[in-house]
């Protein structure tokens, strides 16, 4: 069981009340019809499933329902950081280097 | 190779078993290969064992990062059906079933597959109806699928629980007769084996760390935990691990990895004849040969790479099975492990040419490909051979998520397996 840190509660709970939402800071396209068939194809179905530090997003969906964005380590499953949608992508090197 | 047959295990069993020749040798890589294939799972093995026998490729060698089979495919729930909805599914599964039939006597090495039938309950309109739609689908292209009524259902499977006062009472069930299980080393074991035998090097515990390209952006070989290993084909067969590896030759997959867990209960007597899936409940199960029950469901969910998952899945596997068998709330269950599996989209394999020049791809199998297994590797090789697609795989393209021409199996609610 993952225990996950909400950012907007303040409180570490247990992954039973959360819902996965995929990757994070993956941007709408701002004008669609302008977009090649490459392009949609990133943006629909291209994902970097990183094998370490993954941007994800998450869902408090038990508790104030809000999506935040989390940093995980997807070999060993543990959570580097969790922040506030809309924040920007945290700077990794402190957290790397401690590990 | 020692042929097995019952003079051989007579004349072994004479000797106190203690003279069996090793099945197939421990490799060490050559400098140079015809082709290269990354992973040793069933599919990749398999692949080596065709592009020998039926395309006399035989300077081949299969690396894998572990021990052979130490994937999925030796992670699996084995089960085998190919009631799939659309018609390019169908023919691919189907043709693998195929194959799965005559598969123990070509390799001569008993892979078990057995024919107990798998059964889909159905537990809502919404059910039954998509599931005779399966069925009239299978009907079309050949595939056996037949509807059981409740009824029908316990008579095939005596411990299923039909009460109408069941949270999901059973309204119905598709089976699929010709569908069941088989033994998922097994399949491992026969193919290496069996490739071993014309020529293949089988190359273990050797991480292939990047797919090299030449100047002319071709694929000119594999930089491995053992060294460069030259290769002008290359074709990655790694199931969650295959973005990490076609990354390394610049190419972006439309593949996320997640955990698959499956459970097995003490093992006990024969008590559970066929496969039953159920979606909406979520959950499947068999009972092993050994006697243990199989159980498994979906995938957890986020993404990872841990190779082990959550609690919470199994808690909730556990739930669905005994909401459907209710005699075996009190069985204990003896392990539970996980794998981790490669899924698309659509949920869909991609298993032809990727869009470098000597590079070819079969991965996205997911939570399911274990079925596939014999035709997956019979097409792959066909591919890799010809340098193009074979007419089963052909829909199957890496380009289907560009162009938007998705076999959706997603939306055909033929959730897991
Ligand atoms: C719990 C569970 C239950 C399942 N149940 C079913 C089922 O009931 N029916 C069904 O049809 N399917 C099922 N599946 C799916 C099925 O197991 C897979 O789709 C199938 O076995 C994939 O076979 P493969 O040979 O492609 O992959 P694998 O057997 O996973 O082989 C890939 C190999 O690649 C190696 N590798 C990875 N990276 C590298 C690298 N960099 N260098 C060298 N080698 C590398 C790995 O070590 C591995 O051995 C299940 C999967 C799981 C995890
Ligand atoms: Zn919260």
């Amino acid at each position: 069981m993952l225990l996950i840190h909400c950012p907007y509660c303040e409180e570490t709970l247990p992954e039973a009340e959360f819902a996965y939402a995929g990757e994070a800071h993956i941007d709408r396209p701002a004008d669609p019809s302008a977009l090649s068939d490459e392009e949609w194809r990133d943006y629909l179905f291209i994902r970097s499933n990183v094998k370490g530090p993954h941007f994800e997003r998450w869902r408090h969906v038990h508790g104030c329902a809000r999506f935040f964005n989390a940093v995980r380590d997807t070999v060993s499953d543990k959570f580097m950081t969790t922040y506030k949608a809309g924040d920007p992508r945290p700077d990794l090197t402190a957290e790397e280097a401690a590990q | 190779m020692t042929h097995f047959s019952a003079l051989s295990l007579l004349r072994n069993a004479l000797t106190g078993h203690k003279n069996w020749a090793e099945q197939w040798p421990d490799a060490q890589p050559k400098s140079e290969y015809d082709v290269v294939i990354v992973g040793a799972g069933g599919h990749g093995l398999g692949a080596a064992y065709y592009l020998a026998k039926e395309h006399g490729i035989t300077n081949v060698a299969v690396i894998d990062k572990g021990w052979l089979g130490g994937g999925n495919t030796g992670r699996n729930t084995t089960i085998i059906r190919s009631n799939y909805l659309y018609d390019e599914s169908a023919r691919l599964y189907d043709h693998a079933l195929d194959l799965w039939d005559g598969l123990s006597q070509e390799l001569n090495y008993n892979v078990m597959y057995s024919k107990r039938g798998v059964m889909m309950l159905a537990h809502n309109v919404h059910d039954v109806q998509s599931f005779q739609r399966h069925i009239h689908s299978n009907r079309l292209n050949s595939v056996d699928n037949q509807w059981l009524t409740p009824g029908q259902a316990k008579e095939l499977c005596p411990p299923l629980n039909i009460s109408s006062t069941a949270r999901y009472p059973v309204m119905g069930a598709a089976l699929q007769k010709r569908a069941g299980t088989a033994r998922h080393d097994a399949v491992a074991w026969g193919y290496a084996r069996a490739a071993a035998a014309r020529g293949v090097d089988i190359i273990q515990n050797c991480p292939v760390i990047a797919i090299r390209r030449g100047a002319d952006g071709a694929v000119a070989g594999v930089d491995t935990a053992k060294g460069f290993i030259k290769a002008k084909k290359v074709a990655v067969s790694a199931a969650g691990h295959t973005s990490v590896v076609m990354e390394s030759a610049g190419v972006r997959m439309p593949l996320e990895s997640y955990p698959l867990q499956a459970l097995v209960s003490e093992p006990v007597k024969p008590v559970f004849p066929c496969v039953v899936m159920s979606n909406t409940v979520h959950a499947y199960i068999s009972q092993s040969d050994k006697g243990e029950l199989v159980i498994g469901s979906g995938t957890d969910q986020y993404t990872s790479y841990s190779q082990r998952g959550g609690l919470p899945l199994i808690e909730h596997t556990v739930a669905a099975i005994c909401e459907v068998f209710p005699i075996f709330n009190r069985m204990r269950m003896l392990r539970k492990w996980g794998g981790i599996v490669d899924v698309t989209p659509d949920r869909s394999a991609i298993l032809g040419k990727a869009p470098v020049e000597g590079l070819y791809v079969n991965c996205g199998w997911g939570t399911g490909g274990f079925k596939a297994t014999p035709g997956a590797a019979h097409t792959l090789a066909w591919t890799v051979a010809k340098d193009e697609p074979h007419p089963i795989n052909a829909p199957f393209t890496l380009e289907r998520f560009t162009t938007g021409r998705l076999i959706d199996e997603a939306a055909a609610a033929a959730v897991a397996h």
